[in-house]
């Protein structure tokens, strides 16, 4: 029962953060760079729910904004990685001997790296921006679901159903499509979206260290960043955005754990 | 277990030779002349120059150079740093103290949290359980690095209670540890007490309750090794997300480490310094991992016998 | 007469809204031994585990007397449970390899149960633990104590089990299942160490689903089912006169050569007309596979006609399973050959070998795992109406056959009970129409009353269809039922073989003849039971 309003408390703050993504202008007024340098750093009143920053831009309609370039990050991130990871994965399982070997000893070197380093260096080479995070966030996430789907796929592939298929009848090929294949997605689909959650964090990291969208742009991290120095004054610049990423982070999770209860 | 040893090897060379690849790979990836990426933002002298192309067999073709650049860092020889003027290696030795000192605490406070948070909360009452559970979740979902902004805020900057910047010595260790220490210990609480409720369920639990054994007994000498071996297995992947988290960390606390050493090579394009960083750590994986195969072999009699 | 070791009257346990037992009364006297038989669920468990006070958080237990060694144990504190566990009440439970700590030697699990209860001086607690062991007929002691759970063979790790329990001397064991997942000779010893106790003393309280396992030991029965106590008294008594019902169906469900023929679940019924045995449907010659170095099959041959049953028996390690997965195709010989129906497995294309595989199916013990989760009864069956080329439509025919109604179709297997999940696992296999089923320990997993009904549709189906069975079993009495002839395998051989009747009855190889002597007898009072019925 208790878990129920918690999964749909989740949903709801999805939903909004959703809305603010694809429609900002909806929930708040003006532009997010609209400056008032006579407002600036003006704590949260009426007219400014959650206050002013230095430039005196509206931090609520800030976070609204912000909404789109970090749910974008960890969803395009994450579709990236398991786009990757999935094809890589089933290519070692599926692929014989030599294929499985290759693939999965580059994904061991990959994993061997820590992540966030990964990605700075792939910043290195390639400098800041949305892309480029998204780019660095994939490369590494991508071996781990190389990893999962290769095991889940050996795994299925020796379940009892798979042989009472085969002794049944059915080929191979239509063995794979039907029985090897769905039971391996779902599992992993569950994974994805709370790993969606993750990315978004990581994502957001890269931004606060100067990394990912350059200012203006209104981007969560970047807006924690720009608060930091201002945090003894004016705390609600970079309150507001965290709060915002950890809300978001939190529905994810509560609502992919509850996925993964159902289907397990 | 000599195949065992035999493919630990195996697969440790395969991760530094695969480190040195992917750093000789991002080098030559990073748009401009390499002579220029290697010296990043900084200005030198011709000579330099002449030396630079020298040391890295630029005038040769790319699997000499590939070659060279592989047989410098066998002989451990991480290049040279143009902005920090002063070798790789040594910038990374003089920043490694503090991290290391960072890393230590974080994976001791966390080992010993979450594994009496474990034991204390497995298979208790529903409200223990919820409780403990919702503050996990919020643990996972909050981003270490606004964790450690609002920690510095709060402690420091308000309270005063800790030193803000940059002080040596445990005071100003409790807080980055704290920090680092959010996101991991939840997980690992979470895991193990996962792992120490499903072994509860165990009929050798029932087995030694039947022989009068009280329940903090059957927790202490039966269940907690059961749950250690899935906490062990998730140690490596700890160490990553230390090494990651720590950047954040150390910037934010203003400390010594490589995290910000990292961080100033990246946003200065100091590339020798990023590519040395990512050898160390690679070494640091493989370290980690022998050390997790060994702590396998204490925990479970079944592996060692499986030689 | 003595004070009972355990006395308990009108017992009540419930989980929340769900009621486990329900008026159970039972006491055990020293050197009694007390048998607690039922089927799943039947709450026998549950009744064994109030008496050492481990019924769980979640129960409400309530009795008009519960007294241990003559003291009133209802208001036990969870400390007086803990002196009363090991060492005033021993408990074993089923399979030793996970009733003892896997990660520890078996030496300190025996250790254990000394040094809670202090019974010797810690230096004589080592000296004390080899004594235990040899007293259970652990060979080199010493060197048994070091080892690990899984180091040691079923037998000795259960005799270890049950000197952790007896460490302390208990008055009062309490066996829950402990030959359970033994194999048949390694059965027969155990029983024969709990005899030894019994004869020393030791109150025995021995739970079991199966009555030929408690009928040599036990000095009173009590028959439970859904929490109650159906009928109690002489063990003697209860196995020949039954009074209850339930007790008799119980006795007439278990499968022996003497049923043969007849409906196990209803003993009444006239019996089954089968057509004499029609053309070789499986040949087998010379079949041989290794597996690593170990040869898990070696020189098997055998012929099965058209509507005719071979059974296979063994016990675990046997090679049984890899010849049923050999005879299937799934699993190529490293020599000697499998033909279907006259074609030979070897050398055929993959689309060949597709359409032999319809005409030999195969039945799991365990059915759920050999369904696709996400998969309702309704796409399970269209799947293999589509193989052979039959309407889908048919599958409410094919659920008719094997006894279920067209409500199972939507529902997955997860949401069926065993015999119904065994049921349409059969129904699957009819799909194809096959000319030959492997059926692989098909009722192994599944309650003696359910497992007479699962052997009887089997039976039905044959005389009707005159499909053949290669039937594989450990249990000699289902393989004795369902057979014509037999082969008895041990270490990937056949030692013997031949019909059923003249194997079971007069085998002539020495390891059919330990294999007999190991089975706990029942017939002659089965057979008395379906006289009387």
């Amino acid at each position: 029962m208790r878990a129920r309003v918690g999964v749909g408390a989740a949903s709801a703050v999805l939903a909004l953060i959703t809305l603010a993504a694809l429609a900002p202008g909806l929930l708040t007024g003006g532009p997010p760079d609209q400056a008032d340098a006579l407002a600036a750093l003006e704590g949260p009143s009426a007219a400014h729910w959650f206050g002013t920053d230095a430039n005196g831009r509206d931090v609520f309609t800030r976070v609204v904004y912000g909404a789109a370039p970090s749910l974008l990050a960890g969803l395009g991130a994450t579709a990236l990685a398991v786009t990757v990871g999935t094809a890589l994965g089933l290519l070692a399982a599926l692929g014989g001997r030599v294929l499985d070997e290759v693939v999965m000893r580059l994904v061991e070197v990959v994993l061997a790296l820590p992540t966030l380093l990964l990605a700075l260096l792939v910043i290195t080479v390639t400098g800041p921006g949305t892309v480029n995070v998204i780019l660095a966030i994939a490369l590494y996430t991508a071996p781990s679901y190389a990893r999962l789907v290769r095991a889940q796929t050996m795994v299925i592939r020796r379940a009892g159903y798979v042989e009472a298929a085969t002794s049944l009848g059915l080929s191979q090929g239509r063995i794979i499509l039907r029985h090897v294949l769905p039971n391996a997605f779902e599992p992993l689909l569950v994974l994805a979206t709370i790993e969606v959650g993750i990315a978004l964090v990581a994502a957001a990291s890269l931004s606060y260290l100067g990394l990912g969208p350059q200012p203006p742009a209104p981007e969560w991290g970047a807006m924690l960043s720009g608060g930091r120095d201002y945090f003894s004054v004016a705390w609600w610049i970079a309150i507001f955005p965290g709060v915002a990423i950890t809300l978001t982070v939190l529905s994810i999770t509560v609502v992919g754990r509850h996925l993964q209860r159902r289907i397990s | 277990m000599t195949k065992r040893i035999l493919t630990r090897l195996g697969t440790s060379v395969l991760v530094l030779w695969g480190a040195v690849t992917v750093s000789f790979t991002a080098l030559h990836l990073t748009p401009g002349n390499v002579v220029d990426v290697l010296i990043g933002s900084s200005i030198v002298t011709p000579e330099v120059r002449a030396q630079i192309i020298a040391d890295y067999g630029l005038d040769r073709p790319l699997p000499v150079q590939y070659a060279t650049y592989l047989g410098r860092v066998l002989r451990g020889d991480l290049g040279q740093s143009y902005q920090l003027h002063e070798s790789v290696a040594t910038a990374i030795g003089t920043q490694l103290g503090p991290s290391l000192q960072l890393a230590g605490a974080t994976l001791l406070v966390t080992v010993v949290v979450s594994t009496t948070l474990a034991l204390l909360t497995a298979r208790r009452r529903r409200w223990i359980r919820g409780l403990s559970s919702g503050l996990e979740l919020v643990g996972v979902s909050i981003p270490t690095f606004w964790a450690a902004i609002l920690l510095l805020t709060v402690f420091s900057f308000q309270l005063g209670w800790f030193p803000a910047v940059g002080a040596d010595g445990w005071s100003g260790l409790v807080l980055p540890v704290i920090a680092t220490s959010i996101p991991i210990t939840t997980m690992l609480t979470q895991l193990m007490r996962e792992s120490l409720e499903l072994t509860l369920e165990e009929p050798f639990v029932l087995t030694a309750r039947s022989r009068g054994m009280s329940d903090l007994g059957v927790r202490l000498r039966h269940a907690l090794r059961h749950a250690l071996v899935p906490a062990v297995t998730l140690l490596g992947w700890v160490v990553g997300l230390l090494v990651g988290s720590m950047v954040a960390v150390e910037q934010i606390f203003s400390r010594q480490g490589i995290g910000q050493l990292t961080l100033a090579a990246v946003t200065g394009k100091d590339l020798p310094v990023v590519m040395g960083v990512v050898l160390v750590t690679a070494v640091l994986y493989v370290v980690v991992n022998i050390v997790i195969d060994l702590l396998y072999l204490v925990i479970d009699p079944r592996l060692r016998s499986a030689a | 007469m003595s004070v009972p070791v355990v006395e308990v009257a009108d017992l009540h346990v419930s989980f929340g809204p769900v009621a486990a037992v329900r008026g159970v009364s039972l006491a055990v006297h020293p050197g009694e031994c007390v048998a607690l038989v039922g089927e799943s669920g039947s709450g026998k468990s549950v009744t064994a585990r109030t008496l050492l006070g481990l019924t769980g958080e979640q129960a409400e237990v309530s009795a008009t007397r519960l007294r241990i060694e003559g003291l009133d144990a209802s208001g036990f504190s969870e400390r007086q449970w803990r002196s009363v566990r090991g060492r005033r009440i021993g408990f074993v439970l089923q399979d030793a390899l996970v009733s003892l700590d896997s990660l520890r030697p078996v030496g300190k699990e025996i250790a254990e149960t000394l040094r809670l209860h202090r019974a010797v001086p810690r230096d004589a607690v080592r000296g004390r633990v080899l004594e235990l062991l040899t007293e259970v007929g652990v060979p080199e002691p010493e060197r048994r104590a070091r080892q690990y759970p899984h180091e040691l063979s079923g037998g000795l790790r259960q005799r270890a089990l049950i000197a952790s329990a007896i460490a302390c001397h208990p008055r009062l064991l309490i066996a829950d299942e402990p030959t359970t997942a033994l194999d048949v000779t390694v059965q027969a010893q155990i029983l024969r160490l709990l005899g030894e106790r019994k004869r020393a003393g030791t109150a025995l309280l021995l739970i079991s689903h199966d009555l030929a396992v408690v009928a040599e030991l036990a000095d009173r029965i009590l028959v439970m089912k859904d929490g109650v106590v159906v009928e109690s008294g002489p063990a003697q008594r209860v196995l020949r006169e039954p009074e209850h019902p339930y007790t008799r169906g119980l006795l007439a469900a278990i499968p022996t050569a003497a049923a043969k023929g007849a409906r196990l679940s209803d003993p009444a019924a006239p019996p089954l007309r089968r057509a004499p045995a029609g053309e070789v449907v499986i040949e087998a010659r010379d079949l041989a596979r290794s597996f690593r170095g170990h040869r898990a099959v070696d020189g098997v041959s055998f012929e099965l006609r058209a509507g005719e049953t071979l059974g296979i028996v063994g016990e675990s390690g046997s090679g049984k399973t890899t010849t049923a997965r050999l005879v299937l195709g799934l699993l190529a010989p490293d020599r000697g050959s499998v033909a279907i129906d006259g074609q030979p497995w070897a050398g055929l294309t993959p689309r060949r070998r597709r359409e032999l595989r319809r005409h030999i199916q195969v039945v799991y013990q365990d059915p759920l795992s050999s369904f696709d989760p996400r998969f309702t009864v309704r796409r399970i069956l269209a799947e293999a109406l589509d193989v052979g080329g039959r309407p889908r439509g048919e599958a409410v025919r094919l659920l008719e056959q094997v006894g279920l109604d067209a409500g199972v179709l939507d529902r997955r297997p997860l949401r069926l009970s065993g015999g119904q999940r065994q049921r349409v696992a059969i129904a699957r296999a009819l799909a194809p129409r096959p000319r030959v089923i492997v059926c692989d320990e098909p009722v192994s997993a599944l309650d003696v009353s359910i497992q007479a009904q699962v052997l009887d549709l089997l039976a039905e189906l044959q005389a009707e269809l005159g499909v053949a069975y290669l039937f594989i079993s450990h249990h000699l009495g289902v393989v004795q039922h369902v057979s014509d002839r037999v082969l008895v395998m041990k270490d990937g051989r056949v030692v013997e073989s031949g019909d059923v009747h003249q194997v079971l009855t007069a085998p002539t190889a020495a390891y059919t003849r330990e294999l007999l002597a190991a089975v706990p007898q029942l017939d002659t009072t089965a057979s008395l039971v379906r006289r009387a019925s």
